[in-house]
């Protein structure tokens, strides 16, 4: 869809959150020089469309008591690489699962995802259960803990219709 | 940052059960707080309340829309770089110092750390890659979503 400079204002606007107000969106309206319904078309346009994934709540999820996060990576034949990520990415702990290159020699896995759990030893037992459900026990596949986490501010926006990406 | 924040936090039903729904499908509509709350047969005051209790303690990051990077016409990727442990402070402080780093991971492997660039414009991802070559000595590796899978679940509190 294309973005009307009323729709960049919008997002740039509650890129940090909603008010926390009764009529949050005529809120943020008035901010803007919108009126609520506006910003509500606007809202449900860019849900429609995908530009919006999900309106609600962004858990910090370290703090939720998932101490242990994992990067589960795979080597899986590029054929197959679909099939094996739409499987994997069925199973609940499971929270996000993408395809991406390799980077050889370094670095032969194709296919990425995070496994969050309370404790290191469940999500060893997770990655297990994952690879026999999947057939994926003779895979090269690595696991890598997260040791700190330095920075979580989750991406924001900030676009600016009049400026150009100097 | 709250990041070394490793104290525990108490949470009770109700606030679960908020965590849990509202990871996404919270209302456009007028009064939204109103709507949210009713479905869990809350008042709306008690909804707000909580939410910004969450917010304050770090237990959400934020309470709003989650973007798809690159349907904004921005760009997003996750890189990794192999850096020698003594300069591994260093190396952090370059990178995490960044605005296009949204999150920053130190992972037990060779490639030991792991950064999401986000950016306005797609191009601006090379140029975040290269600044930190430059910064850093060290090559970045780039690895750009391919494919999405989609996943249902969300974090349950």
């Amino acid at each position: 869809m294309g973005l009307t400079d009323k729709d960049r204002r919008l997002i740039t606007a509650i890129g940090k959150g909603l008010p926390l107000v009764p009529e949050p969106y005529a809120e943020i309206g008035r901010q803007i020089g919108m009126t609520g319904d506006e910003v509500i078309r606007s809202l449900e346009r860019m849900l429609d469309a995908g530009l919006i994934k999900r309106l609600g709540i962004v858990v910090r999820h370290h703090e939720l008591g998932y101490r242990s996060n994992a990067m589960v990576v795979w080597n899986i034949p590029d054929n197959e690489v679909a099939e094996v990520g739409r499987r994997v990415s069925a199973f609940g702990f499971v929270t996000l699962c993408y395809q991406r290159p390799r980077r050889l020699p370094d670095w032969p896995y194709n296919l990425f995802c995070m496994v969050h759990g309370r404790e290191r030893v469940r999500v060893l037992e997770q990655v297990e259960h994952l690879a026999e459900a999947c057939g994926l026990e003779g895979v090269e596949r690595d696991v890598l803990f997260s040791a700190r986490r330095f920075k979580q501010r989750g991406a924001t926006y900030c676009l600016k219709s009049t400026e150009s990406a100097a | 940052m709250r990041g070394g924040k490793t104290g525990e936090v108490r949470l009770d039903d109700t606030d679960r059960r908020i965590i849990n729904t509202y990871q996404g499908g919270f209302p456009v509509s007028p009064e939204p707080f109103k709507d949210a709350a009713r479905a869990l047969g809350l008042e709306e005051e008690d909804f707000m309340e909580r939410i910004r209790r969450m917010l304050d303690q770090g237990i959400l990051t934020r309470f709003g829309p989650m973007y798809h990077a690159e349907k904004l016409g921005g760009g997003l990727t996750l890189a990794a770089i192999k850096v020698p442990e003594d300069r591994f402070e260093e190396v952090n402080t370059i990178v995490n110092a960044l605005p296009e780093v949204a999150h920053n991971y130190a992972r037990e492997h060779a490639l030991n750390m792991w950064f999401v660039l986000a950016t306005e414009t797609p191009e601006g991802i090379a140029e975040a890659i290269e600044r930190i070559e430059v910064a850093t000595g060290l090559p970045v590796y780039n690895m750009p979503k391919k494919k999405e899978f989609f996943i249902g679940l969300r974090f349950e509190a």
